[in-house]
């Protein structure tokens, strides 16, 4: 008999606000430790919070891309407990009245499935600082630069019931937010953290007991450790024992996970209304004026993608999830080339980035040369052999696709009086090749055609059309079949 | 309503307090008196009337997203009970 997996993900999203969300010190990322951390941050005795107006702006935009209703009227609960980089002894977050109601997603997911996901609520909280556990004489090092930092924490139904419904959940949900321009989307550096709940059940049964694996950070890292973790699940079970409501922790590198604490000895938190915060009241006016600075979402996007740049669906989907990558792509597009435009950012683009550890903002390659390269590519200057090469160089040494085809000779060569003259040479050298293509069938013939191609382009010195070289040699041997 | 000792136990460890064994019992007893005037409240009759969140009748007001703070690491650190290479040191703690 088979199981069901039932998944529901918490995200922890860093609002991109120049300061924190209850003292007015900034959230840069790689500051030396504690140059970002003010009293208030420290907790000393006296200080009070006094709330960020651009963090409860960035969670409202948030709400409204993801259909929710809006709480105006929102509360701050402490969240109590004890650990080193909460230095207040508790976390300023929301419980009774979240600023985020009940919303959804729709996921596009493979093979033209769509599924919703519902979203139960999303609160804004304070992020916590770091704990470094490097050998300080037994002692550990707090940071507390991150200490404050603005998060929303989305919650979701526990709607997902495999891996990839959980990656495409949380891809969706970092293409939103990076779209707004409400995170920077960094996860190599926390700025959107994955919690994921999984049990297991047999069909029709109630819910099996869950466990939470905490603090996933890159899209695969959690793939890994939902497969793992269902494994693992489904073996104790199939084994006759039982699941522990346990907090497990996933190792990227060793591919391992481990339980950290179980249910039993879980804090119990104690929440209470923080006194020192008053409620916040948003007006339905400053929610519809919000509502009308929304940019484009990538759903949105990616239909005009379809329509303006006739893009498939899939293309149009990866391009737009980005709101960089769709900068980039558009403005390249404009030269009426979208298509080739598409897949040279997809291609060798995207894996040029991927090789040097940069990010599309950083290509050497500037959308203006890629035009002017898929150009070249389109009018049947240079092949697509020829395109890769240019590219190269366009990447290490900069310059035009003009020119760079110019400096290198890398014209191709579409005159079809000098390139019928070549096949010509070449099927009078191999006159075994030609009467061997002669003698086989229909079926056969395109397959030999090879035999040539090679050495035309070896005459041409690759610079040869091989559009027109296959249809000139089309042709002659055609020819002499007659 | 009552609280016994194992709650007092929970609750102290929970708060990061010590309370003594010979305190314990009367803790207790001054807790139960405050939950007994919780449940006083409790049984006024609230129908129709929204939570109050807080006692002050005011709305909080936001401040503009801006960096005010300077880095004042050196003086804070100077009366920080231990600090090394600009971190706050504590006893060691790994879950």
């Amino acid at each position: 008999m088979s199981w069901e997996t039932v998944i529901g993900l918490e995200v922890h999203v860093q609002l991109a606000t120049q300061s924190k969300i209850f003292s007015g010190s900034s959230t840069a990322f790689g500051a030396e430790p504690n140059t970002q951390a003010s009293a208030v941050d420290l907790a000393l005795p006296g200080t009070l919070p006094v709330p960020n107006a651009k963090a409860f702006e960035y969670a409202v935009m948030f709400g409204l891309a993801v259909n929710a209703e809006i709480g105006t009227t929102s509360h701050f609960e402490r969240k109590n407990y004890f650990y080193p980089d909460l230095p207040k002894g508790y976390q300023t977050t929301q419980l009774e009245q979240p600023i985020v109601g009940a919303g959804y997603v729709d996921l596009n997911l493979s093979e033209g499935r769509t599924k919703r996901v519902r979203i139960h609520h999303a609160h804004l909280e304070e992020d916590a600082g770091k704990s470094l556990h490097e050998d300080f004489h037994g002692m550990s090092g707090i940071d507390l630069n991150r200490a404050g930092t603005p998060l929303i924490e989305i919650v979701s139904e526990p709607d997902m019931s495999n891996a990839e419904e959980a990656v495409a959940f949380a891809k969706q949900l970092h293409a939103i937010v990076t779209s707004l321009g409400i995170c920077d989307g960094e996860m190599a550096q926390g700025s959107m953290r994955f919690d994921v709940n999984i049990s297991v059940r047999r069909p029709g049964e109630p819910l099996g007991t869950r466990t939470e694996t905490k603090n996933l950070n890159s899209f695969r890292f959690m793939e890994e450790a939902i497969k793992l973790e269902v494994e693992r699940q489904i073996d104790v079970l199939e084994d006759g024992g039982k699941i522990n409501q346990e907090t497990r922790l996933y190792n990227g590198d060793t591919k391992k996970a481990r339980a950290m604490r179980s249910k039993e000895e879980a804090n119990d938190y104690r929440y209470f209304p923080c006194p020192d915060l008053l409620p916040v009241i948003l007006d339905e006016g400053y929610v519809e004026r919000v509502r009308q600075n929304i940019p484009e979402l990538p759903d949105q996007r990616a239909a005009r993608f379809v329509s303006d740049y006739q893009l498939s669906d899939y293309d149009a989907g990866i391009l737009a999830a980005d709101r960089q990558l769709s900068a980039y792509f558009e403005a390249a597009a404009n030269n009426g080339q979208a298509k080739l435009c598409a897949n040279w950012i997809m291609g060798d683009i995207s894996a040029s980035l991927n090789t040097s550890d940069m990010s599309i903002n950083t290509c050497p390659v500037t959308p203006e040369q890629l035009a002017g390269l898929v150009a070249r590519i389109a009018d049947d200057t240079i092949s697509n052999k020829q395109a890769k090469k240019v590219f190269e160089l366009m990447w290490s040494d900069g310059g035009s696709a003009d020119e760079i085809i110019e400096k290198h000779g890398m014209k191709q060569v579409s005159d079809t009086g000098a390139l019928e003259q070549i096949v010509d040479e070449v099927l009078a050298s191999k006159p075994q090749e030609v009467a061997n293509y002669l003698a086989a069938e229909e079926s056969k013939r395109k397959k030999m055609m090879g035999a040539f191609m090679g050495p035309i382009m070896q005459a041409t010195k690759g610079q040869a059309n091989p559009g027109m070289v296959n249809k000139i040699l089309a042709q002659k041997l055609n020819a002499l079949a007659k | 309503m009552a609280i016994d000792k194992h709650e007092i136990d929970k609750l102290s460890r929970l708060a990061r307090l010590s309370v003594s064994e010979e305190d314990s019992a009367d803790v207790a007893d001054r807790i139960t008196r405050i939950l007994d005037l919780v449940d006083q409240l409790q049984a006024v009759d609230t129908t129709g009337v929204a939570p109050m969140s807080h006692p002050l009748d005011a709305v909080q007001r936001l401040r503009a997203d801006e960096v005010t703070e300077l880095n004042q690491r050196e003086a804070f650190q100077a009366v920080a009970p231990n600090a090394e290479q600009g971190l706050y040191l504590v006893p060691k703690v790994i879950e």
